[in-house]
């Protein structure tokens, strides 16, 4: 029985084992898990081995040998679900499944388990159910959802709150999420009309295109802020069978969303921006590499993509061009934040673990299946659509003369209005802070560009957001005085990734851990100065880390020391020269329960 | 030259590398030159008499005495050195580490095939007389500060020697190559 059922879905795939990503997706979604003997088979009809499935299988978080549970509760475990209540909701669940977090239900209907920020940091607590994100949870509807799981309901008869604004509630989304658009600029503006970019710049050359994007000094929207021109330019210029144009929508960096809102309100200028990339560099395919968790917008993606090739902007001949022909699809990750890494995204795309690749030769040399490649933001590629219609020029009359264009900022944590801003490069954090509503007497902390970027504190609150001041991803998590910064933040932080790292190198794989277990010490009290200054010169070889996960892994932890010492040196023992933690009456007590004796030490 | 003075102890030990230290052969006439013992079982002495320069540490803790015993030895010893891989790694002692204490003692006292059977009564040995088993297996310097981790098992006898020799007449040490194994 099973055995057609992966024929089929390999069938699907042309029996491709670069596209093993697809096949282990489809066999998860529709058997409910990857069993050894379907590896057994994928290993025989893929003809690859089965150590080759099993690494790639197990590298990724939505992928399981064994069942998950009819319903497959994700819940988001990041600092800003924890700290609008997510504890209270995983206890209710808990309470109400009758099985802990990691554990599916006996009677294999319910499976709990954590998953890393999901991208909905504005409507926090929230979780996926068999591929439906619930957003704003509480306790109450924690116990409801498993309650009406339990009488048999559906998926969409648990929607109580009607769906989200703009295209959430559209007939192919049907999402509960909500966009919270709270300012537009040039990206999100409704000015946006489909082709006219894409016409403008087949009536250019592509080295005019590539000039265009150059004059508009337009940097990698991702966070990394590499010069999108020079980019396409060096891709153009390296030779390969094949050129690709990957859009990297895997936005896993806790406390970012504004690619899904992109996502879900304007997908046509993700594609039309992809269309432009590849006209520039001459590619023919193009991959959207969409992360798991928004997979709710599959239908509505694949719907426009459908639309596109009907409008002839996508397929052979585009706009009548005999020359180019361009096609995009939509590839899933399954759940790994270090896919967000370019070479690590393409590995990924290639059906294989998410690691990083050392480096040169870069993806514009040898990317995807070793062909030049370029990888770029969502956010970019819709730039780009922006600078073709309206020149280079326009562009750099926005932002900063360094930092031109917009910015979409993902803002989450203590704030009245938490969502999406698309403001210009320039703004100061205290400007945003005023924009978003928040008391600023009471603000502690802003975390900029997410877990690998910086904790600043108050003083810093007139850096300027831009490529060469305070350079951002677009995230921005509001932390209010009333939170415990080292515990709540700087700690789930690390946790996180310690969970994402690949594993690759030692650094990250092993030292994360030693300086979490530093920070843990000195959040209970057992820490002593020698510690701070371990944390701060074993840090340093961090960098020798292969990617950029890797080498700010740490950040969390250095970041908030360099910014806020004092919560640090507060809770370290001032008498004390030498304490690694250990505490007799803590050491014994399981001997003494065991043995039934007590211990007055 | 005053001599200075040495304390010893092997806590979750095997006495490998005391036995370690007397394999210097013919160099223990030149040892007793510089140094004299205190508190160790190569003289057998119970309990500090004085203050001493150099405290030798065998083994990891286990249990409760252990981490008293090094506590006192770091308040005596002027130098506190761990010798071996069980002082500085908990070493084969601390392949416990993973398994619940309960379980070790159940396996110990009650369901081992040397004991199962003859433990009618369930007892786990539970006198107060005797030590209480930690947790885990800890390295010493998680109890106390180390001063300097002679590595082996046993370190070689020539590691031991070049390095007390070194320290007592505070030169540089002499570590060839082949002096410094790890197991």
């Amino acid at each position: 029985m099973n055995n057609t059922k992966i024929e089929s879905i390999v069938g699907r795939y042309n029996g491709d084992a670069t596209r093993l990503m697809d096949i282990l997706i489809d066999i998860q979604d529709e058997m409910g898990c990857i069993p050894d003997d379907s590896i057994q088979q994928l290993s025989r009809i893929l003809d690859i081995s089965k150590v080759d499935i099993e690494q790639t299988l197990t590298f990724y978080h939505f992928l399981s040998k064994t069942p998950r549970g009819k319903f497959t509760i994700y819940l988001n475990n990041s600092a800003v679900a924890n700290m609008f209540g997510r504890k209270e909701v995983a206890q209710a669940f808990e309470d109400a499944a009758g099985c802990k977090f990691g554990e599916v239900t006996s009677d294999g209907l319910i499976g709990l388990f954590n998953t890393s920020c999901i991208g909905m940091n504005d409507q926090e607590p929230a979780a996926i159910i068999n591929n439906a994100v619930f957003t704003r949870l509480t306790p109450f509807r924690a116990k409801e959802i498993i309650r009406d799981l339990r009488k048999g309901k559906s998926i969409p008869e648990l929607f109580v709150a009607g769906y989200g604004d703009g295209n959430n509630s559209s007939d192919l989304i049907h999402a509960v999420v909500n966009n919270h658009i709270m300012k537009k600029g040039a990206v999100l503006a409704e000015n946006y009309e489909l082709g006219i970019s894409t016409h403008r710049a087949m009536e250019m050359s592509p080295e005019a295109v590539i000039e265009e994007v150059k004059k508009s000094n337009i940097r990698g929207r991702g966070g990394a802020g590499f010069p999108t021109g020079l980019k396409w330019e060096f891709c153009r210029k390296s030779p390969g069978e094949k050129h690709f144009v990957f859009c990297n929508a895997d936005e896993g960096e806790p406390g970012t969303f504004k690619d899904r809102v992109i996502l879900t309100e304007k997908p046509d200028m993700i594609f039309e921006g992809m269309t432009i990339g590849a006209y520039a560099i001459g590619a023919e395919e193009g991959i959207l590499y969409l992360r798991y968790e928004y997979k709710y917008l599959q239908d509505f993606l694949e719907k426009h993509l459908e639309d596109l090739r009907q409008k002839n902007l996508l397929g052979k001949n585009i706009l009548g061009n005999p020359d180019f022909n361009f096609d995009i699809r939509i590839q899933f990750g399954a759940g790994a934040y270090v896919c967000g890494e370019e070479s690590a995204l393409l590995e990924s795309a290639e059906g294989k673990r998410g690691e990083p690749r050392d480096r040169p030769p870069f993806p514009v040399e040898k990317g995807y299946l070793q062909q030049p490649t370029i990888v770029n933001n969502v956010e970019t590629f819709c730039s780009v659509v922006k600078v073709i219609q309206n020149g280079g020029d326009w562009y750099r009359t926005l932002g900063t003369k360094e930092s031109s264009g917009t910015k979409l900022l993902s803002v989450s944590g203590d704030c009245r209005f938490p969502g999406v801003y698309e403001v210009e490069w320039g703004f100061s954090v205290n400007d945003i802070l005023d924009m978003v509503g928040t008391d600023k007497d009471q603000v502690q902390a802003v975390q900029v560009g997410g877990p690998s970027g910086s904790c600043i504190a108050p003083n810093e609150f007139s850096r300027i957001l831009c490529f060469t001041d305070l350079a951002t991803g677009g995230s921005l998590i509001i932390i209010g005085k009333h939170r415990n910064l080292l515990r709540d933040i700087a700690l789930n932080f690390t946790d996180f990734f310690i969970e994402e790292s690949c594993g690759s190198c030692t650094p990250c794989r092993a030292l994360t851990p030693i300086l979490r277990n530093k920070l843990v010490k000195i959040i209970e009290g057992k820490g002593v100065m020698s510690d701070l200054r371990d944390l701060e010169n074993w840090s340093k070889i961090m960098k020798t880390n292969r990617c950029g996960l890797g080498q700010t892994a740490v950040n969390p932890i250095l970041s908030s020391l360099k910014n806020f010492r004092d919560l640090y040196t507060s809770k370290i023992q001032q008498d004390v020269a030498y304490d690694q933690g250990f505490r007799m009456d803590e050491a014994v007590a399981e001997a003494c329960q065991a043995t039934y004796r007590g211990f007055n030490y | 030259m005053k001599k200075a003075v040495i304390a010893t102890t092997s806590l979750a030990g095997c006495f490998g590398c005391h036995m370690s230290l007397l394999d210097i052969d013919a160099k223990i006439l030149d040892l007793i030159e510089l140094v004299e013992f205190d508190k160790s079982p190569i003289n057998d002495l119970k309990t500090f008499t004085r203050e001493c320069d150099i405290g030798l540490i065998e083994g990891g803790c286990c249990n409760s005495e252990n981490v008293e015993v090094l506590k006192d030895f770091r308040k005596h010893c002027k130098i506190l050195i761990s010798v071996g891989e069980c002082a500085i790694m908990g070493g084969l002692p601390a392949l416990r580490n993973n398994i619940p204490v309960k379980e070790c003692l159940e396996e110990a006292y009650l369901n081992g095939p040397s004991v199962a059977g003859n433990n009618e009564a369930g007892i786990i040995p539970n006198d107060d007389e005797l030590p209480i088993l930690l947790n885990k297996v800890y390295p010493c310097h998680d109890i106390v500060k180390i001063d300097y981790h002679l590595p082996g098992c046993p370190p070689r006898a020539g590691l031991i020697w070049e390095a007390l020799y070194a320290l007592l007449t505070n030169q540089k040490i002499d570590l060839p190559y082949e002096l410094v194994k790890y197991d």
